[in-house]
């Protein structure tokens, strides 16, 4: 039986860059130039101090590119792991330095990877957790947050997401981490979404801790990245030979770091050009989506967005029955909804923002990445109208 | 569409539970030239909750092997999320009659409303043409164009019984490449296949209750719903009560074991449980001959072509339960098509109300109805 082939692109649409990006070829090129390297960065001899140094020239390259100090960077396998080690080890350090600080502070609409870390400690370590409401459009309510510092003493930390990876909706980051600073709470952000799709610089933006992952951006996957500024230390998720200054104990993959660096270099570099090529393709594709589908709904409208998503709701269609029409036409999108053993939920993020289960139900996310052209938009624009009165049909005969 | 055998490529859903059968099925709908999906249906919200282990079709494990088989044929693979229907057609039916006193068939009833209706609905609607399925069953288009079911080549296989609820309109639009297969081969085809899937036991018992433990699952689940009182169990003879139970649902009629009711009959011979009265919570029991039954009434009535005339008896063969023997019979639809009223030619025993009786004509299904009340050939 033939089997497809992975690497075959024939006329397949990509629009699910949130999800992955496609490898960048600056990002390849350091990934395979170390690929055969024998050195462990944690030995002496000369192999390696080689790998030592690739090891430490990518965190610095990291540092420059998210405007922190290279000692402010330490290396994961990715952005779950990240956040988890932000969530539970700023929480378990700080609540062993006073147990007055059980409270857990987090957006509604934050990545399960916080979410879940969070609530995990409610459950096993004695966190009182708060979720921050957002408003309709899906950002965190400032006000919220200055309430629920009033008492900051009882405070563990506050994690809020710098973008959303279903909506691509901005959190007021700057405002959030400066009554964080203001109250002396270590503040977490996920960029995983913003890093080379808005300008991300901790220092700038005077955050505590901030989750980016590579293959988001273009590089390879299972590499990440914490930036975890002085004066806050998470303990360690995982105990073994205490790399990453015994934080991240496990042989760092230098490999993948290098790769990860170089994409997060390039992607930064070139954010401000790609993110107005990204803004007006989006622009075109929502206009044109609705020029087809008059009733569609563009989710976070009213808020400041990442320039290469769109959430949009499809009234009376169930996002379900468009993922597959489109995908056997060779658009690849997603729901935007969490798979719980592939069983589709309906997304967290739009129910916080007010939405109501069948409006939720009905999203579908398309993302744009380095790779997108204005061919990827008329591919969709060609499909959605029929696709769109298939799905409609498909819901109605459901009871 | 074209008839079932014939060779117009049909986009077609296989609907993949995650064993061999119904991979095989999947992979010869492929071989045949058809474009095919396969989608795996979610029947709870919380899947750990349904099985765990490899015997249902409800896990996460279950998925996942549904997921590869659908990997290695090179398909389309999706998740349809079926659980709020399944648990309202399907799970709450089931506990209902339970509620009344009646043995269900759940397999019956998730094909006529899940599996061959709302999953077929969908696929229509999406632009699909059938739903191919694991099922040992044949179809065959007869001489006045109608699709016909009939029992498959296995006779150990055959799921004729439990594909019996579905009509003319399910059936058109239905494919068993299993049709004419032994199991063996099955197995045999899928290793050959590369499928991992083909050495995985056979599901039993009911996808649904997670270890097996009806009697448990339904006592947790109907909580203080009648008839999960306790109850006498009387002697149907005489009337006598000979013990107590914790609730009826815990019992089906043609029941020998776990009666525990101390003391043997005077004649030394087991009971059996006769009869269930859900509103007292009676259980009759009594001596096997008590449980030979010599005739049926079914309600509702469903037909896989035209519906028999009303009034005029049917000599035909029915079979009682699932993998139940044949037994000659002699049916006849009411004036109003609203029952099915068949005499046995054959005594059966332990027949319980709930369960299906499926009509044949030889090889053919007829069609089927809901058993209501028996007669028994011993009267109390």
């Amino acid at each position: 039986m033939p089997r497809p082939d992975p690497t075959a692109s024939d006329a397949r649409t990509y629009l699910d860059h949130a999800a992955t990006t496609p490898l960048r070829p600056e990002a390849r090129d350091a990934l395979l130039a170390h690929l055969d390297a024998p050195g462990n960065p944690a030995s002496l001899h000369a192999a390696g101090r080689d790998a030592r140094r690739v090891l430490e020239e990518s965190r610095e390259s990291v540092a420059e590119s998210l405007g922190c100090r290279p000692s402010e960077v330490f290396f994961t396998s990715g952005g779950t792991e990240s956040d988890n080690l932000a969530v539970k080890g700023t929480f378990w350090s700080r609540h062993a330095a006073d147990e007055r600080r059980r409270r857990v502070l987090v957006s509604s609409v934050e990545h399960h990877a916080v979410l879940h870390a969070a609530l995990w400690l409610g459950q096993h370590a004695g966190a009182e957790v708060e979720l921050l409401p957002v408003d309709r459009a899906g950002r965190v309510e400032v006000a919220a947050l200055a309430e629920a510092l009033a008492a900051p003493e009882t405070v563990a930390l506050v994690s809020v997401m710098w973008a959303n990876n279903e909506t691509g909706v901005l959190q007021p980051v700057e405002e959030l981490a400066a009554l964080c600073r203001a109250a002396g709470v270590p503040f977490h952000t996920d960029a995983v979404q913003a890093v080379g799709a808005v300008p991300v610089d901790v220092t700038a933006a005077d955050v505590d801790l901030l989750t980016a992952t590579g293959h988001k951006v273009g590089g390879p996957h299972g590499a990440g990245v914490l930036v975890a500024r002085r004066g806050v230390t998470p303990t360690a998720l995982l105990q073994g030979g205490g790399q990453e200054r015994d934080v991240r104990s496990g042989t760092v993959g230098v490999p993948s770091v290098a790769g990860l660096a170089a994409a997060f270099e390039i992607a930064v570099k070139a954010q401000p050009e790609s993110a107005t090529r990204l803004a007006h393709l989006r622009d075109d594709l929502v206009a044109g989506i609705r020029d087809v589908v008059p009733g569609a709904v563009l989710n976070g409208a009213a808020a400041e967005r990442l320039p290469g998503i769109a959430s949009i709701g499809f009234p009376g269609c169930e996002g379900d029955s468009l993922l597959m029409l489109l995908d056997a036409r060779g658009v690849e999108v997603s729901t935007g909804s969490a798979c719980s053993a592939g069983v589709p939920q309906p997304s967290h993020v739009l129910l916080a923002a007010g939405q109501d289960e069948l409006e939720a139900r009905s999203t579908l996310r398309f993302s744009l990445g380095h790779t997108s052209t204005e061919a990827d938009v008329a591919a969709v624009l060609a499909a959605i109208g029929p696709v769109v009165e298939r799905a409609g049909a498909a819901r109605r005969v459901r009871r | 569409m074209s008839g079932p055998g014939g060779t117009t490529p049909l986009r077609v859903v296989a609907a993949m539970s995650g064993g061999v059968d119904s991979a095989v099925a999947a992979a010869r709908a492929v071989e045949a030239g058809h474009d095919v999906t396969g989608v795996h249906l979610a029947l709870s919200r919380n899947p750990a909750s349904y099985r765990s282990g490899a015997r249902g079709c409800c896990t996460i494990e279950d998925s996942n092997d549904a997921r590869r088989a659908a990997d290695v044929l090179g398909i389309p693979f999706y998740v349809w999320d079926m659980s709020a229907e399944f648990h309202a057609d399907v799970v709450t039916d089931f506990m209902d009659e339970y509620a009344a006193g009646r043995t269900p068939n759940p397999c019956l009833r998730c094909n006529e409303r899940i599996k061959f209706a709302a999953v077929l609905d969908r696929a229509l609607a999406l632009g699909f043409d059938a739903v191919a399925t694991g099922h040992y069953a044949e179809l065959r288009t007869g001489a006045d164009g109608l699709v016909e079911l009939h029992r498959a080549a296995d006779a150990a296989k055959d799921q004729s019984y439990v594909l019996g609820v579905l009509d003319q309109s399910q059936l058109r639009h239905s494919l068993f490449p299993l049709a004419g297969s032994a199991k063996p081969d099955v197995r045999r085809e899928a290793a050959a296949r590369g499928l991992l899937v083909a050495d995985k036991p056979d599901s039993h018992d009911i996808c649904f209750v997670a270890d097996g433990d009806t009697a448990g699952w339904l006592g947790e689940k109907l909580g203080d719903r009648a008839p999960n009182h306790g109850g006498d169990i009387v002697d149907d003879a005489t009337g006598e009560v000979l013990g107590t139970h914790a609730g009826t649902y815990g019992y089906t009629i043609g029941q020998r074991r776990g009666l525990r009711l101390g003391r043997p009959a005077p004649d030394g011979r087991p009971r059996f449980v006769l009869d269930i009265e859900p509103v007292s919570g009676t259980v009759r029991v009594g001596p096997r001959e008590g449980l030979r039954v010599t005739g049926l009434r079914g309600v509702r009535p469903r037909w896989c072509g035209a519906a028999p005339r009303a009034g005029v008896p049917l000599a035909c063969t029915v079979q009682l339960r699932a993998h139940g023997a044949e037994h000659r019979a002699v049916a006849t639809v009411t004036g109003d098509d609203a029952a099915l009223d068949v005499e046995l030619l054959d005594a059966a025993e332990g027949i319980a109300p709930g369960q299906a009786v499926v009509v044949y004509d030889g090889t053919r299904v007829v069609g089927s109805a809901t058993i209501a009340t028996t007669r028994r050939a011993v009267p109390a």
